[in-house]
């Protein structure tokens, strides 16, 4: 009876099915785009994205960038000035601070320090465990300091879900660090400090809807945990890295690509995160999003280091494009 | 025919409204209609559904459900607890039953 459902979203968007006998026979991503008139282009980048290094203290099994406790790639102090430096000259509104785990980059807190005052937005990405360590609080009181939005992965209200995405263990440490936030004010309504859930699916499906699952994870977490946050962000996984491995182990690999590419909704495009992101990785090479940045295509297909950029990416550059991009453009999307 | 039920048929489902198309169109408008967020949200419509299923014991439903109920944001103790829900209903129904048999035994015995 799944057809009836697939029917009336496809009602939606007539001409977005594709052939997805198998993956191989769907379209390209790019063909998909050039089928709707669509060209995929850099807006004015207002974010740049910080990728600190692809340490995790934990290996999670969605992960895209198989970040964990077995890699060393860690942005060095000389990257940091050339990002610092690129900051100040192009003055972003948004710096988005990511890993691997970031509060496991050793000069986490100059980097912190140092970018604060050149955006408006300071967002600090966080698995929540990292931070919940015993050994990060003056890092948490830091970024209370400087007002920086959190963003905490949490993708289910129950551990056995989280856990088996996450590892074990990871849900309670979890409800920990958030309860642990809300009592420095963070999600707390008045206080200005935004703390914001990312729910991704726990396994081979897509994701549900965020205005559902803000809706439901708000009153349990309430209920049970007393705890409180801003907004949720509900996405879909990409198959890349340690996910994409997963899906291949269990089968579900030409099935996950084939459903995102028959979710492909063309209005979704306009709003993607790459049009107005830049991200920056470990080592100061730039790509148009954390995926490109996982699949290793160079922003604009030209590997460039964050020291030789002279102002932002120009509007109106080609993004580069590979097939995991269907993930963003599923559904309603991936802002 | 090598098997009655095949994963590949819940795919063609719409190619029934080739023979009926405005009764399958009705349907389908239903259809959409009924699992639609209302007083209900999806997410509990879809745990309703999969209760269902394994009470009609419909092998298309139970995968397209199952699905459904991961994607709405259900987990596998909330699904399984629907299916418990079923069962009991299912078993209950026959075992109250029962009391028809002992009517009819009480009537013809001594």
């Amino acid at each position: 009876m799944a057809q009836v459902s697939r029917l009336s979203r496809a009602k939606s968007t007539p001409s977005d099915r594709l052939d997805t006998g198998s993956f191989s026979r769907a379209a390209p991503f790019s063909l998909a785009l050039t089928r709707h008139n669509l060209k995929l282009e850099r807006d004015k980048t207002t974010t740049l994205q910080v990728n600190t290094g692809l340490l995790c203290n934990q290996a999670c099994r969605h992960c895209h960038l198989s970040a964990g406790p077995n890699r060393m790639e860690i942005m060095r102090p000389d990257t940091i000035d050339a990002v610092v430096d690129y900051a100040a000259a192009v003055r972003f509104d948004t710096i988005d601070i990511t890993g691997g785990a970031p509060e496991l980059n050793p000069h986490i807190t100059d980097l912190i320090e140092r970018m604060a005052p050149l955006s408006s937005t300071l967002m600090f990405r966080s698995n929540l465990s990292a931070l919940n360590d015993g050994n990060h609080d003056t890092l948490m009181t830091l970024l209370t300091g400087h007002r920086a939005v959190i963003v905490a992965s949490f993708p289910a209200i129950n551990a056995a879900q989280t856990d088996s995405q996450r590892g074990n263990g990871i849900f309670d440490v979890s409800i920990d660090a958030l309860q642990k936030l809300n009592a420095l004010g963070y999600g707390r309504e008045g206080s200005g400090l935004e703390l914001n859930l990312v729910s991704n699916p726990t396994g081979a499906f897509l994701p549900s809807s965020q205005e559902q699952t803000e809706k439901r994870f708000r009153q349990v977490l309430k209920d049970k945990w007393d705890i409180d946050f801003s907004n949720l962000f509900s996405f879909a996984n990409v198959p890349l890295g340690r996910f994409r491995q997963w899906l291949r182990q269990s089968n579900n690999l030409d099935m996950y690509l084939e459903k995102l590419a028959g979710h492909f909704n063309p209005c979704s495009v306009a709003g993607v995160m790459c049009r107005s992101l830049v991200s920056v990785s470990w080592d100061g090479y730039l790509f148009d999003c954390d995926f490109n940045l996982a699949a290793g295509i160079y922003m604009g297909g030209r590997k460039i280091h964050v020291s030789k950029m002279e102002g932002p990416p120009r509007e109106g550059t080609p993004i580069a494009t590979a097939d995991h991009c269907y993930t963003c453009t599923a559904g309603s999307g991936f802002t | 025919m090598e098997t009655y039920y095949k994963p590949g048929d819940l795919l063609k489902f719409e190619e029934i409204g080739k023979e009926a198309p405005e009764m399958a169109k009705k349907f389908f408008d239903y259809y959409a209609t009924v699992f639609a967020e209302g007083d209900l949200t999806e997410r509990e419509k879809s745990l309703i559904a999969l209760a269902v299923a394994h009470a009609i014991q419909c092998p298309y439903c139970i995968d397209a459900y199952t699905q459904a109920c991961l994607e709405k944001g259900s987990n596998p103790a909330e699904m399984t607890e629907a299916i418990h829900v079923a069962t009991a209903i299912r078993g209950g129904a026959s075992l109250v039953h029962g009391v028809q048999m002992r009517n009819v035994s009480e009537n013809l015995s001594m």
